[in-house]
C-alpha cells in the first residue's frame, strides 16, 4: 500500500505552501514516517518551530503545533518540556532561525540536553524573506545581501550541536529521502538533546543565484557531497575535500535535563 | 489560629503571592534589581512539584514562561527595564496568541543600563506601548509589600480569567523594601483558575468566540491538538490575512481588557472628596503623597491623594470626573512625565497637571509635593 | 502469470511539477504534462517506490 501520511496531517492543509522542487515536503514525509515508526501519540506529540519556510511544517501536522517567533523555537519547548516532561517534543526549522537569531537558544538546548529532537532543515539562504544570506551559506555564495559573494564563513551545524553539548546528532539530505525517517527516529528514541541536520534545496532563492540550472542539480549535488561517515573513514582527506558526512555523526549517554530537575524535587522536598 | 506573619522584601513578597496564586513555574534571567522573584521561586518551587529554569537570556526566560504556561501551568517570570525590552518580542506573542503568565518588571533607573540600583517609574508606556502591535495591556503598580503580595495574586487571577500577560511593575523601592507582611489564609483572597474547555477535543478551537471575547485555553498534552501561532488567526488558530478576521479578532483582544475594565481597575482616594487639589501617584512615590496629603490638611491646604494601582487600563473617567471639581491635579513621578502625560489626557483641560519629575535615582520627598501644591493658584 | 501492475495515483492539484519524480524514477514511467506529472508507461514500473518517497508535494502514491 502506498504509505497513508494524511494521517498524519491535518485535513484539508495541503497542497502546502513550499515552492516547487523544495525539499522541506520531502523532510516533512520523513517525520512523519518517524513519528509513525516511534508510535508518538499525536495528542502527546508537541511539534514547535521559529519563523521561516521551515517553520510553517508544523501548521500541517495533525499534533500539538507552535509556531513562535523568529529564532525563539528551542526556548519555547524548553518551556512545554519542562512543563510537560511527559510530551514529546519535537522541533523544525531553517538554518537562519535556528543558528542565527535563535544561536543562543540553540546551544543551550544542546547544554541542558533536555529530551527534545531539533530538525534543522539546511537550505543555507533565508528564502522566505526572499534570499538573504544565512551563518550556513558557503563563503564566495551569492545571495540577495551578498552580491559580491559571501564574506562570510559559515557555521558546520552538525559540529555546532556537537560542541555545544547535544548527545546525539545526524546528518541527512533532502535527496537521501530514505534515509531521513531512520536518522529522526533513532533521534527521538535518543533520550536527551538530538539534533538532526537535514541539507536540503532552495532551487528559488538560494539555487539561481548560485548556478544551479535547476531541482534536479540541486537534488544531484547533494547526493555527490554526501558520504556516510562509514564509508568516509576510508577515504583520504583529498577525497573528503567538499564533501559532507552522513549518517549519525555522535551520540553519547549523559544525564537528562527532565531528570536531573526530577532529581531537584525530590532534594528540595527532603529538605522541606 | 493567628496568621502567618512575616518581615518580608517586596520581591520575596511577590514570590510568595505567586505561590499563593497557584505558580507552578516560573522561567527568568538574573537581573537586578528583580533576582530576588527568581531566587525564591527557584527555592520554593520545587518543593510543591513545580518548575524552576533560568534560561539562557531574557528572551529566552519569556519564550520558555510562554511555553510552560501552554503546557497548563500558571507560570511567572521577572526582570527589569532592559529585560523587558529583551522580553517585548514575545510579550506580543503572548497577547497575540493569547497566553496567560504573569511578569513581574522591578522598575530602576533606564534608558539601557541605566541605574540598575537605582528606582525609577519609568517603564509604565512600556507596559502599554513597548511591543508593536495593538494589544491588551494590564499593569499593577503596588505601593507596599503586603499589596505586592496581594497584586501579585490577582495579576495571576487576571492573566487567567482574561487569558493575557499581565504586568506587575513595582519600582525598585517596593521590591526592595522591608515590611510586615501579614499572609492570607488559603481561600482568603480570591484565586481564579484557567478555564478548561467544555468541548471534546475534535470541536476544539482555541479562538472560538462562540464562548466570548476570552475562549477557553487547553493546554498541551491535555489530548487536545490544536495549532498556536503569532500570525493573525482564524478561531482554529491558524493563519489568515483575511481582512474581516483580522480586525474583528485584533478588536476583540483588545476589548477583552478594554471592556472589562471596571473589573480590572484598582485605585484607592484618600481624601478626595472635598479635595482642591488632587495628587495622582502612584508605587512608592505614593507614599510621599500620602504624606504630602496629610501635611497639607495641617496646614489648610485641601488636599487629596488619588493612588493608582492599576495603571493599566488607566482610570480615565475617574479623573475626568474629578477634574470637574479640583483646582489642579499634581502628578509626581520618577520619570519625565509618563503618567503626567496620560493625567493630562484623561482631564480634557479642565485643570492644570502640574508634573514633579525625578529621574536621579532618589526618590520624591513629600517636601516636594507640599511646595508644588503651594504654586497652585 | 500475468504481471499485476501497480496503480499510481497522482493528485494533481498537489502536484507543483517540480521534475523530482520524472527524474528519479529509474525505469522512466512518469512524466511532464503541461504542469502536473502524469503516468507514461505503467508497464515498466519496478514498485521501488521512489517516486512517492521523494514527491516533496504528497502528490504521489503507488499501490504495489
Amino acid at each position: 500500500m502506498a504509505y497513508d501520511y494524511e494521517k498524519f496531517i491535518r485535513p484539508g492543509k495541503l497542497p502546502h505552501i513550499w515552492c516547487p522542487g523544495c525539499g522541506h515536503g520531502i523532510v516533512m514525509k520523513g517525520l512523519i514516517r518517524a513519528i509513525d515508526a516511534c508510535g508518538l501519540k499525536k495528542e502527546n506529540t508537541a511539534i514547535v518551530s521559529g519563523i521561516g519556510c521551515a517553520s510553517r511544517l508544523p501548521g500541517y501536522m495533525d499534533c500539538c503545533t507552535l509556531h513562535t517567533a523568529h529564532g525563539r523555537a528551542a526556548a519555547f519547548a524548553t518551556g512545554v518540556k519542562m512543563s510537560r516532561p511527559e510530551m514529546d517534543v519535537i522541533l523544525v526549522g531553517g538554518d537562519g532561525d535556528g543558528t542565527a537569531i535563535g544561536g543562543n537558544h540553540f546551544i543551550h538546548a544542546c547544554r541542558r540536553n533536555i529530551n527534545m529532537t531539533y530538525i534543522i532543515l539546511n537550505n543555507k539562504i533565508y528564502g522566505m524573506t526572499g534570499g538573504q544570506f544565512s551563518p550556513a551559506t558557503p563563503t564566495g555564495d551569492k545571495a540577495s545581501t551578498t552580491p559580491y559573494g559571501n564574506p562570510d564563513p559559515a557555521f558546520d551545524i552538525a559540529k555546532l550541536a556537537i560542541g555545544a553539548g547535544a548527545t546525539f546528532v545526524a546528518r541527512g539530505t533532502a535527496f537521501h529521502a530514505n534515509q531521513i525517517d531512520k536518522l529522526i527516529a533513532e533521534a527521538i528514541q535518543h533520550k536527551g538533546f538530538s539534533v538532526v541536520e537535514i541539507l536540503d534545496d532552495c532551487p528559488t532563492t538560494y539555487g539561481r543565484r548560485n548556478k544551479f540550472k535547476s531541482v534536479i542539480e540541486m537534488m544531484n549535488h547533494l547526493k555527490d557531497i554526501a558520504v556516510p561517515v562509514k564509508a568516509a573513514e576510508k577515504m583520504s582527506p583529498e577525497q573528503l575535500k567538499g564533501k559532507v558526512l552522513t549518517g549519525v555523526l555522535y551520540k553519547e549517554d549523559k544525564p537528562e535535563y527532565c531528570e536531573q530537575y526530577a532529581k531537584v524535587i525530590e532534594r528540595a522536598q527532603a529538605a522541606k | 489560629m493567628a496568621k502567618k506573619v512575616a518581615f518580608l522584601q517586596g520581591n520575596e513578597a511577590a514570590a510568595q503571592g505567586a505561590l499563593y496564586a497557584g505558580c507552578k513555574f516560573f522561567a527568568g534571567y538574573p537581573i537586578t534589581p528583580s533576582t530576588e522573584v527568581a531566587e525564591v521561586m527557584s527555592v520554593e518551587l520545587p518543593k510543591i512539584g513545580g518548575k524552576f529554569i533560568q534560561m539562557e537570556d531574557e528572551i529566552g526566560a519569556m519564550a520558555a514562561l510562554l511555553g510552560g504556561a501552554l503546557g497548563g501551568a500558571k507560570a511567572l517570570t521577572s526582570t527589569s527595564g532592559p529585560g523587558l525590552s529583551l522580553k517585548q518580542e514575545l510579550i506580543g506573542y503572548g497577547c497575540i496568541a493569547e497566553i496567560p503568565c504573569v511578569i513581574i518588571n522591578v522598575m530602576r533607573g533606564g534608558p539601557s543600563t541605566g541605574m540598575p540600583t537605582g528606582p525609577s517609574q519609568s517603564d509604565i508606556m512600556s507596559a502599554k506601548w513597548g511591543t508593536h502591535g495593538d494589544h491588551p495591556a494590564i499593569c499593577l503598580v503596588p505601593a507596599s509589600v503586603q499589596e505586592l503580595f496581594e497584586e501579585t495574586v490577582r495579576a495571576f487571577n487576571l492573566a487567567e480569567k482574561y487569558r493575557t500577560p499581565v504586568m506587575v511593575m513595582p519600582d525598585e523601592i517596593v521590591g526592595h523594601m522591608r515590611e510586615r507582611v501579614v499572609f492570607p489564609e488559603p481561600g482568603e483572597l480570591e484565586v481564579i483558575d484557567r478555564a478548561a474547555p467544555t468541548v471534546e477535543p475534535a470541536q476544539y478551537k482555541p479562538y472560538d468566540t462562540s464562548f466570548g471575547d476570552v475562549p477557553p485555553l487547553a493546554a498541551f498534552g491535555s489530548g487536545y491538538k490544536f495549532h498556536v501561532t503569532g500570525l493573525n488567526k482564524l478561531p482554529d488558530g491558524f493563519p489568515t490575512t483575511k481582512a474581516e478576521y483580522v480586525q474583528a479578532e485584533e478588536e476583540r483582544q483588545v476589548r477583552k481588557v478594554e471592556g472589562n475594565a471596571d473589573d480590572i481597575m484598582k485605585w484607592e482616594e484618600y481624601k478626595c472628596d472635598d479635595a482642591e487639589i488632587i495628587i495622582v501617584a502612584f508605587g512608592s512615590t505614593s507614599r510621599s503623597a500620602r504624606f504630602a496629603v496629610d501635611q497639607a490638611r495641617e496646614q489648610g491646604i485641601k488636599a487629596g491623594l488619588f493612588r493608582l494601582i492599576t495603571f493599566w487600563p488607566f482610570p480615565e473617567k475617574r479623573i475626568l470626573e474629578l477634574s470637574k471639581k479640583v483646582k489642579a491635579f499634581i502628578t509626581p513621578e520618577m520619570n519625565l512625565g509618563m503618567a503626567t502625560g496620560v493625567v493630562k489626557a484623561a482631564v480634557e483641560g479642565n485643570a492644570p497637571v502640574l508634573g514633579i519629575f525625578r529621574v536621579d535615582g532618589e526618590p520624591i520627598n513629600p517636601g516636594q509635593i507640599l511646595d508644588k501644591m503651594k504654586e497652585v493658584k | 502469470m500475468e504481471k499485476k501492475l501497480p496503480t499510481i495515483e497522482i493528485i494533481e492539484k498537489y502536484c507543483k511539477g517540480c521534475h523530482i519524480c520524472v527524474e528519479f524514477c529509474p525505469t522512466k514511467v512518469l512524466e511532464m504534462k503541461g504542469f502536473v506529472v502524469s503516468v507514461k508507461n505503467l508497464e515498466a514500473c519496478i514498485k521501488c517506490m521512489q517516486c512517492e518517497l521523494r514527491c516533496p508535494d504528497f502528490a504521489i502514491k503507488v499501490t504495489p
